[in-house]
């Protein structure tokens, strides 16, 4: 067992994905001398070499292309997109290419790469580098979509993806990147990349998260215990493909689900799971499925990102306005 | 190196030829392309915006470091770059910055403190692009220099170009750094502009680092030479001097109003600082290059040739000093001073014609508001 942040278990997840195969290549800008403006790849190129931890040109669309073809070459590339805002350039390669080329093949070309994206907001930054782009990549049949909210998951997951025979966005809270620290159990068995997990069991309501809302729900589910309701909180991390099965046997005993994330409400992971929850429980709903999440409009100015990101309050009023119904 | 079949290799000089008018010792130097006279008033009046513009730099670098500002992209070392670039344009000509085009802002004549308040999170950097002739500062590498290509074809269209009245006809200028021309977009700016013969200057400053990234990671040849391949010219200047900034590009942008079409100029410079106040530079750049750019300091070779000249004394030294503590103060005061955003206003600007889902929106939040309001009361 040792401590680490979140940032220290994907450093040290990576490091041992490396070790374990010598084709894995991490690359992107600014992950050799620096580690990363994020410092997830620190002394990764020291330790592996330039060929192996690469620093790129700048240039998005240019990483993911070549991803690619390393993948297509027998590679593993984990490639780092700097901040959420700056995939859009790469978005093309990603969307037509990266996800399409094993269907467009019939099977015979496979790119097993990783696409880590630091995502959500939180941090005081200027625009493009809070965003949460995920609906877009989930909306996106061929691609795997996963979010980690904590350092065990994070040191487990980051490696189950560099194996998957897929390609994977995998996409990382950095708000929580250095403000949480947990116990990793480097040799415990990893649980299952593609499911859902309960990670407070709880009665009364249903909150369902993922990535940086994962710690905010769970601080909710606390004070809701102060006042005497009981909240189950479940982690999704795996977005695409959507594994619903423990929310939707929570839903049946609780009978009401808030669905709480950063992003855009509209057409947001929420309302997908909204859709589908609805149709597999709606005879044990006591209330509609509620969203929180970030408004309709661009991430704004830090000075009121705040009043955007989904907090206690507005995931503690949807709770209130479910047993209201 | 030459191969026998496929030719030479591109040359792979170190410092190639740049245009310089002012060496770093404060020597005026004269370029047969570039026969400039210069009043004394242009002299003092470069030395008295790389000073002003510097203090700028400085004290927003302070603020952040007080925790007024979330962020500050420093341009220390790229005063003359800039200066030149910016003192070049006609009022008519437009300009399309990156995020760290402070001293072009400065001769536009945006308000620093509007500066500080994207840095500072209170909005996006929200000029009126058309008061000051210069576009919104641009985050994502490279997107700004297809706007700006874009903008020049309009501008051509409009009959704006080759008229030969110097009140009329207009140039648009591309900002972008060296990391940047890696970028699709730059490239793909350089093909349109080159294909529709755009009247756009391409000014690339190259201060030599991307973030952690040095040059020789976006390009194995330098730069300017990169624009012979899309059909157009390319120049190397001095970036550190201020006389020959402007000089070339006010010959590029001459040539562009003239129809001429599109040109690179690579100002070859160094980033002095960090390449924000987030980075952490000792991670992967030597000290010593840091300290021998101090030697080509922008300012320190313009003063050096101002006294030598008799064209400054201490007079005005001291005037422009005391110039600049009063910028410093008014940067300071104002800047606390910024009014945070109101949340309320977000849904207003999403659209030009606002959507009832984004009315229904905006009045929840209204309500959830004031129940805070109701119990703070
Ligand atoms: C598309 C995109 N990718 C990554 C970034 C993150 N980023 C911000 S500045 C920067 C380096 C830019 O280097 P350069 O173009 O040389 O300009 P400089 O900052 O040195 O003036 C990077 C990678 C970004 N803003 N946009």
């Amino acid at each position: 067992m040792t401590t680490m942040t979140l940032a220290k278990a994907l450093n040290a997840g990576l490091r041992q994905a490396m070790e374990d195969d010598p084709k894995v290549v991490v690359m992107g800008e600014d992950v050799g001398a620096l580690g990363g403006v994020f410092r997830i790849t620190d002394g990764l190129q020291k330790d592996f070499g330039d060929a192996r931890v690469i620093d790129t040109p700048l240039a998005e669309s240019g990483i993911v292309g070549t991803a690619v073809g390393l993948a297509m070459r027998g590679y593993r590339p984990v490639v780092e997109i700097q901040f959420d805002g700056f995939v859009y350039p790469a978005y093309d390669q990603i969307v037509c290419q990266v996800a399409k080329i094993h269907f467009r093949s019939r099977g015979k070309v496979r790119v097993p790469m990783v696409i880590r994206i630091p995502f959500g907001g939180g941090i005081g930054a200027v625009e493009h580098h809070s965003e949460s782009p995920e609906a877009q990549f989930v909306h996106t049949p061929g691609l795997k979509v996963v979010a980690c909210s904590n350092p065990a998951d994070a040191y487990a997951m980051i490696q189950q993806a560099v194996h998957s025979d897929d390609p994977v966005v995998f996409l990382e809270p950095k708000r929580l990147y250095h403000s949480t620290k947990a116990e990793v159990d480097e040799s415990a068995p990893p649980a299952p990349l593609w499911q859902s997990r309960v990670v407070r069991p709880g009665a009364d309501a249903t909150l369902v998260a993922y990535g940086p809302t994962v710690s905010t729900c769970l601080d909710a589910a606390t004070v809701a215990a102060e006042e005497g309701r009981s909240l189950e909180v479940i982690d999704l991390r795996t977005l695409s493909p959507l594994d619903l099965v423990p929310v939707v046997e929570s839903v049946r005993r609780t009978g009401r689900l808030v669905v709480v994330h950063e992003a855009h409400v509209t057409l947001g992971v929420g309302a997908e799971i909204a859709a589908r929850v609805t149709e597999e429980c709606f005879h044990s709903l006591e209330a509609p499925v509620l969203r929180v999440g970030g408004f309709d409009t661009p991430y704004p100015p830090a000075r009121i990102e705040e009043d955007f990101l989904p907090d206690l309050d507005r995931i503690l009023d949807a709770v209130d306005r479910t047993f209201g119904f | 190196m030459t191969d026998p079949v496929f030719g030479p290799a591109p040359e792979q000089t170190p410092e190639p030829e740049l245009v310089q008018l002012l060496t770093p010792e404060g020597e005026r130097v004269h370029h047969p392309g570039f026969d400039v006279d210069f009043t004394a008033d242009e002299l003092r009046g470069f030395y008295r915006d790389m000073t002003l513009v510097r203090r700028l730099d400085v004290e927003a670098t302070a603020l952040q470091r007080h925790g007024e500002l979330g962020l500050w992209a420093q341009l220390l070392g790229q005063e003359a770059a800039q200066i030149g670039a910016g003192r070049a344009l006609a009022p008519q000509d437009f300009v399309f910055p990156t995020y760290r085009e402070h001293g072009v802002a400065w001769c536009r004549g945006v308000d620093p403190v509007r500066l500080l308040a994207l840095f500072r999170g209170v909005d996006q950097g929200d000029w009126d692009p058309d008061e000051h002739n210069f576009g919104l500062y641009t985050i994502v590498i490279g997107a700004q220099t297809l706007h700006a290509t874009g903008y020049a074809m309009g501008i051509q269209r409009d009959g704006l170009v080759g008229t030969g009245d110097p009140e009329r006809d207009t140039a648009v200028v591309a900002h972008f750094g060296d990391g940047a021309s890696s970028q699709g977009d730059v490239n793909e700016a350089f093909v349109f502009a080159a294909s529709f013969n755009a009247p756009v200057v391409f000014f690339c400053q190259n201060n030599q680092w991307a973030i952690s990234e040095p040059f020789e990671r976006q390009s194995r040849i330098p730069l300017y030479r990169r624009s012979q391949g899309f059909g157009f010219p390319g120049i190397r200047v001095d970036g550190n001097d201020v006389l020959a900034t402007y000089a070339v590009t006010k010959a590029a942008l001459q040539r562009a109003r003239d129809g001429q079409g599109p040109i690179l100029i690579e100002a070859y410079t160094y980033r002095m600082g960090a390449h924000t106040t987030t980075d952490d530079p000792t991670r992967y750049r030597l000290s010593d290059d840091v300290e021998h750019w101090k030697l080509k300091d922008p300012i320190a070779r313009l003063e050096v040739y101002l006294r030598r000249n008799g064209l400054a004394d201490d007079a005005f030294l001291a005037e422009v000093a005391a110039e600049a503590d009063a910028l410093g103060e008014r940067m300071r005061r104002e800047c606390h001073a910024l009014p945070d955003p109101s949340t309320h206003d977000l849904w207003d600007v999403v659209h030009a014609e606002k959507t009832a889902e984004l009315a229904a929106q905006q009045a929840e939040y209204d309500a959830h508001a004031a129940t805070f309001e109701e119990a703070r009361r």
